[in-house]
């Protein structure tokens, strides 16, 4: 299923404390970490961005702490993937294991804010519409794409270790396009 | 078999296999893993969601209440109950409240939690401090904690290593963390991402275990999936009395393969310091000597051992700190605390004028006990300054050793001990 949204585009070493700021960690309520996703690097970010909408970066992105509010608060806040030319270790493994999928390209520098992408997860293809061009990010893992099809790391481990109870969607499943 | 580093030794050894490659993705069992206040809330929620009922082996996961303790609000006393009832609930014996624990980092290896040859996983990103005992200790999420909690497994992509290796002596006053800022600011905040960062050399030989795990406690400040000092009769001197399990000695081979080698000489380093807004922002003392600051944070799991306080009461011995600056100190264990009060040093602090509290991680998270305002200039013993770090995003936060904050504390001007304590030598 292809994702459509808006280019939300920053720099190099986009940090999980730009990202959620450490003062908002008193609470791991999806809803309420989203209402301050990207605060202080962008206060426009978290009142403006629509459901679908995408994040882009440059160099490193999520570089910092390992906090999972960081993709936890960019998924509530409706973000449907991110786009960077290099991502954090952390924030990579924390993204795969909660569904939220990752594009890593140079063309990542093609993209400028406001640019209409429509983005396939499974090939990694990206279409910028806005500008006419299509960039291709390598692929996620075969590993990975097992994790994502189960819908996140917790249902694949529940699956494989018998647990017979995948969760429920809860609000931090929350797919702004699913509504 | 092939030549191998340290890693990729303990890997194999995980892995339950006989050989493993750098690339290759992995199963490991695990020896230990570890939540706190910000971290645990979240892996119970989705231990909880998904119907798991035990724990692989409650003796093999810490939950240590750091960040925000003693409560800092309303939130974050409902957020610390959530960890205290579920250890209660499955009667973890290595549960520490304030009072009795402090910053995980610290905590772990002093309680002989962590031990060479282990595999630690630990939800939170400076985790890979406990590479400084010799063992492969990693940074991970929530999510990952969890599905550990359940399986007693994690996956891992064998990382590459990188070797920083030292020769020389240490300048005087120059410690580990001078080291560790020189590297991040030779190779950047990405310039070790995905691999394994290996300290060697005769200067990182002759370190005491606490400013080994200063080295490796900054590893991911490059992007290092982990850091490792392979252990040595040092090492084992300090394991011995703590350990709580048995614990094996790996050490690289002689002709193993690296990503890349880097060769120092730690004489010529000196003294560093990271200037805003980027841990790879690092300068020689000597280039921002002058700059007036309002607070100096003596603190964090980089910083805040025995060793550290040693030598910024040393500096601070008889002396006040500068008018209209303010200087916090936070020893980073409760015994660390006691230690340090019954070596008279918490004594020294107190008469200089610091403010000192129990325990935490406080400050260099921007938590609470003592958040930056928007004009504020800082110089902390911590290990990031991205903006908003410490608080306001416009906040400015330096980076450098506990001596180089003492002397700082002391004359309201990043400065160098030696301006303080001129007549002192070096240690």
């Amino acid at each position: 299923m292809n994702l459509y949204g808006k280019a939300w585009k920053y720099g190099d070493n986009v940090d999980t404390d730009q990202i959620i700021p450490a003062r908002f960690l008193v609470t791991s309520d999806p809803m309420e970490l989203g209402q301050h996703c990207m605060e202080d690097a962008d206060p426009e970010f978290a009142k403006k961005v629509r459901p679908g909408d995408v994040l882009v970066g440059l160099k490193n992105f999520g570089c910092g702490s390992s906090r999972e509010h960081a993709p936890i608060s960019m998924k509530a806040a409706g973000v449907s993937a991110v786009i960077a030319k290099s991502f954090a270790r952390i924030f990579y493994r924390n993204s795969i294991n909660l569904g939220l999928p990752l594009f890593e390209t140079e063309a990542a520098e093609r993209i400028e804010r406001g640019d209409d992408l429509e983005l396939n997860p499974v090939t990694g293809e990206i279409r910028n519409l806005t500008k006419g061009e299509t960039y291709r990010a390598e692929p996620l893992p075969a590993f990975a794409r097992e994790i994502m099809a189960a819908g996140g790391l917790m249902n694949y481990v529940a699956k494989k270790q018998g647990l017979g109870k995948t969760a429920k969607p809860t609000a931090s499943d929350y797919d702004p396009q699913r509504d | 078999m092939r030549p191998m580093t340290i890693t990729e030794k303990i890997l194999t050894d995980h892995a339950g296999k006989g050989d493993v490659h750098p690339g290759e993705l992995i199963t490991c069992r695990l020896d230990m893993l570890m939540g706190n206040d910000i971290t645990a809330p979240i892996a119970i929620r989705e231990f909880e969601k998904v119907g798991a009922t035990k724990i692989f082996d409650p003796d093999r996961l810490a939950i240590v209440l750091s960040h925000f303790v003693p409560a800092k609000d309303i939130k974050s006393a409902d957020q610390c109950r959530i960890a205290r009832e579920f250890a209660k609930k499955h009667r973890l014996r290595y549960f520490y409240d304030e009072g009795r624990g402090g910053i995980e980092h610290i905590l772990l290896p002093q309680e002989g939690l962590t031990v060479p040859g282990d595999i630690v996983l630990g939800a939170d990103s400076h985790s890979c401090t406990y590479g400084g005992l010799g063992c492969f200790a990693t940074g991970v999420g929530s999510t990952d904690l969890a599905a550990a909690m359940i399986t007693g497994e994690t996956w891992f992509k064998v990382p590459e290593s990188m070797k920083f290796h030292f020769y020389g002596r240490l300048a005087p006053w120059s410690s580990a963390k001078d080291l560790i800022l020189y590297t991040i600011g030779q190779i950047g905040v990405d310039g070790a991402t995905y691999r394994a960062m290996e300290f060697t050399g005769e200067v990182v030989e002759r370190l005491p275990v606490d400013q080994r795990l200063t080295l490796c406690n900054m590893a991911i400040e490059a992007g290092g999936k982990s850091g490792i000092v392979a252990p040595d009769d040092i090492t084992l001197e300090y394991v011995k009395p703590r350990a709580k399990r048995p614990w094996k000695v790996f050490r690289s081979d002689r002709d193993a393969v690296y990503h890349s080698v880097y060769e120092w000489d730690a004489g010529t380093v000196g003294l560093q310091v990271a200037c805003p807004y980027s841990p790879d922002n690092v300068k020689p003392l000597a280039d921002v000597a002058g700059v007036e600051v309002d607070q100096v944070f003596i603190g964090s799991c980089t910083n805040a051992r025995m060793e550290d306080l040693r030598i910024a009461a040393r500096i601070m011995r008889g002396r006040k700190v500068a008018p209209y600056v303010r200087c916090i100190v936070i020893p980073a264990t409760h015994q660390v605390f006691q230690e340090a009060l019954r070596e008279g040093l918490i004594e020294v602090f107190a008469e200089a004028g610091c403010a000192i509290s129990e325990a935490t991680c406080g400050p260099c998270l921007g938590g609470y006990n003592g958040v930056l305002g928007a004009e504020d200039v800082c110089l902390s013993t911590s290990n990031r300054n991205f903006p908003g770090r410490m608080g306001h995003p416009k906040a400015k936060v330096y980076l450098a050793s506990p001596a180089v904050a003492a002397a700082t504390a002391i004359t309201g001007k990043i400065s160098h001990p030696q301006e303080v304590a001129a007549w002192e030598a070096g240690p």
